[in-house]
């Protein structure tokens, strides 16, 4: 494969730029609603992350919400938890998502009734498969316990051991988060041009060398994407681990989000703000760098 | 074609999205239909007796007043309730009425800004009550059940049958619960499955500790007395570590709810159980004939001469200052029904009454449960009881929960509990304004 000059992905050329048909002011309506929606709530959430503030009153403080905020005891073990949650969340849906698609791309039986199958949990209600899973999960009348113990295993805690909890909200998430990224990876592997197979038969290539020397480069930008949004996702994540443990037993699941949650709930409203400025920032600090790595891969394959 | 059934699909789900939204404010927003009639809403948490409670003194406050109808609504209990109560006060949108803790948790609401002061109804209240909603001299709620105590539920049968005195000291508590493990029933039960549960080894051992350091609660406010500094303060957090570390609870602790706590208490699969002396309604309406089953004491100290009972104020009923007009009238008449003696057989009538009254001319009926009786003992003693530390001092930090699961569970021992629960007291008092943090 010849490499592409970069610029032809990026678009329409810079240098040049024609005067656009339509008048400045058609980008109005958006840019309003763009501002008062997002800029003027971003802006306004950096300053009264330095104060100390009510709905009624605010009284600045500096960077004190920052310095408690990183002080607070949670916080260290709620950005490893917010790391940890994000790799595995974000490493298991790349490999079972690139697996299922595979096999959901090949010949076999009720392969329409089994996309939409591993697709449905992406459907359904984040709080509700939360609940449901807390009480499969429940470590005495829990079904999976239950079932464990028919074949003589004693299933731990899932989601009240300290050392498990996190994993267990992390397994659900890929649970519940798997279709969407076989979902991405059947159309990457779809779009693959089917001439490279036919190459590859007539050079008498194994399914394995099929997989590894088309299908795996080939599908890299569908990688790319699932890696990025599982990752975006892991970061932030709050809904299923709210729902599940709420950062329980003590705060073994916490991650930034429910930490943030929980000064929100106590009436910490600038420290919350403070750490959702803090949230913001390592998001992009983490998510920024990588999607450019990622693309800059993307071109030369 | 497609495009545009998409865009009416996406305008469809919008609205659907916008009604979702603006259901969680029924209610506040209900029409007053013509001929003087005005309909209030009410919220209350959705414990089961409490709402038994809410709605015995609506329906029976209507059967007086036909003209005001009361709708009760219901909200979550424990730190996400604080926040729905805390959100729709500051956003105008509460009802009209409202239940929620008072002390502590009470003035983090800012009354003078948020509530109605109710002072006529001031004389027919209890002191201690008043201390309880009061700020500025003005009070601001009417008490909503009854006096409760952080105590130990004990399964009378049980004690019997293996021949157990009511200790008065730790030791001695400890001594039981030897015994019991021995005789194959759970010593002592916890239920982290909700977690509020697990502070009554610290909250409830207030009376020891101000027994032990008399006027530390205003100390504590002051930022000159610390939980992890003060022994007597700290030993709710070693008594938590040690139970837990002996072995003496129940298997299921850390899934096991409130319900599931009450239930094994009854049952006698369990012996004793921390919790507040409210729940006993819950447990003597899902297993009736238990009445006289279940004792209570008071969470045991270092010493017998000083022990007592740590007592909670009534949570209250309050007016949002956004109630006014014709509403405001109708909340304040319901409001002083709720103060009034009829008031209290209202809700003695819908709930099993758990402790006293904070209104003048309300009494419990004769044939009250056993551990209603035992709680009754102690406060009639001179000097056998006190005020929670939340209705004495506005300081508590909201990790308490989270930090007693950790200690319950083994995760953090006592000392670094301690410790870390005084950090997190201090945003709570910068939140608040407090001198001297």
């Amino acid at each position: 494969m010849e490499a592409r000059p970069r610029t032809s992905v990026a678009g329409p050329a810079a240098p040049g730029r024609k005067k656009s048909p339509y008048p400045s002011w058609f980008y109005l309506p958006a840019a309003i609603v763009y501002a008062v929606l997002f800029l003027v709530p971003t802006v306004t959430s950096f300053y009264f992350s330095l104060t100390r503030w009510s709905i009624f009153d605010s009284q600045f403080i500096g960077f004190d919400n920052y310095v408690t905020f990183f002080r607070e005891p949670a916080l260290v073990s709620g950005l490893w938890h917010t790391v940890v949650y994000a790799v595995i969340t974000s490493g298991l849906k790349v490999v079972l998502g690139l697996g299922l698609a595979v096999l959901l791309t090949s010949q076999i039986i009720g392969r329409g009734y089994l996309r939409s199958v591993v697709f449905f949990p992406v459907l359904v209600s984040t709080i509700g498969v939360g609940l449901t899973f807390t009480i499969l999960m429940d470590p005495e009348e829990g079904l999976i316990n239950e079932s464990l113990s028919l074949i003589g295993i004693q299933g731990p805690g899932w989601l009240t051991d300290p050392s498990y909890a996190l994993v267990s909200v992390a397994l659900v998430d890929v649970w519940k988060g798997v279709g969407l990224a076989t979902l991405i990876y059947i159309a990457g592997i779809v779009s693959i041009p089917q001439e490279y197979f036919e190459a590859a038969r007539v050079d008498g290539a194994t399914a394995w060398q099929n997989f590894r020397r088309i299908v795996l480069p080939l599908a890299r930008p569908a990688t790319f994407t699932v890696i990025l949004l599982s990752l975006i996702g892991g970061l932030r994540s709050f809904d299923l681990i709210w729902a599940m443990t709420r950062g329980g037993p003590g705060f073994t699941s916490d991650v930034i989000a429910s930490v943030i949650y929980k000064q929100y709930q106590a009436g910490f409203y600038g420290l919350s703000t403070a750490g959702n400025v803090v949230l913001f920032l390592l998001v992009t600090a983490i998510i920024f760098p990588l999607s450019r790595f990622l693309n800059s891969k993307e071109v030369d394959l | 074609m497609t495009r545009s059934r998409i865009a009416l699909a996406v305008l469809s789900a919008a609205t659907l999205a916008l009604g979702a939204c603006s259901a969680g404010s029924l209610g506040s927003s209900d029409d007053e239909s013509g001929g003087g009639k005005v309909t209030l809403s009410f919220l209350t948490d959705n414990q089961p007796e409490t709402v038994k409670m809410a709605e015995g003194l609506a329906k029976d406050f209507t059967a007086k007043n036909p003209d005001i109808t009361i709708n009760v609504e219901t909200r979550p209990q424990g730190t996400e309730g604080d926040n729905i109560v805390k959100t729709r006060l500051s956003t105008g949108d509460m009802t009209d009425l409202f239940m929620y803790n008072s002390g502590s948790l009470m003035q983090a609401l800012a009354p003078q800004k948020n509530l109605t002061a109710l002072d006529d109804f001031a004389g027919q209240l209890d002191d201690n009550f008043k201390k309880s909603v009061g700020s500025d001299g003005k009070i601001y709620g009417v008490p909503f059940g009854n006096y409760m105590a952080g105590a130990i539920l004990y399964n009378k049968d049980v004690y019997d049958k293996n021949g157990l005195k009511v200790p008065t000291t730790w030791d001695e508590f400890q001594a039981n619960n030897a015994k019991l493990k021995a005789a194959g029933v759970d010593p002592v039960i916890q239920t982290y499955g909700e977690t509020w549960t697990s502070q009554l080894f610290i909250l409830g051992d207030y009376h020891n500790v101000e027994a032990a350091n008399p006027g530390w609660a205003d100390q504590y406010t002051k930022n000159q007395a610390k939980y992890a500094t003060t022994p007597a303060a700290k030993a709710g957090f070693d008594h938590l570590q040690q139970v837990h570390d002996a072995g003496y609870v129940n298997k299921d602790f850390a899934s096991a709810k409130l319900t599931d706590g009450l239930n094994k208490l009854a049952k006698g699969q369990g012996a004793q159980y921390p919790i507040l002396s409210a729940m006993l309604s819950q447990l003597i309406a899902d297993n009736p004939g238990t009445e006289n089953k279940i004792g209570l004491f008071a969470i045991p100290g270092s010493d017998a001469a000083k022990n007592g009972l740590t007592v909670w104020a009534p949570n209250g009923l309050y007016i949002p200052s956004s109630t006014t007009g014709d509403k405001l009238e109708a909340a304040k008449k319901f409001a002083g029904f709720v103060a009034s003696p009829d008031g209290c057989a209202s809700m003695g009538k819908a709930s099993q009454p758990s402790g006293p009254y904070a209104v003048t001319g309300c009494k419990l009926p004769d044939s009250v449960p056993q551990a209603v009786k035992d709680m009754q003992t102690y406060i009639d003693k001179q000097g056998a009881s006190s005020l929670a530390l939340e209705f004495l001092s506005p300081v508590k930090g909201p990790a308490l929960e989270q930090i007693c699961v950790e200690v319950g569970s083994g995760i953090r021992k006592a000392d670094a509990a301690a410790k870390l629960y005084d950090e997190d007291v201090k945003k709570q008092a910068q939140q608040l304004g407090l001198e001297g943090w």
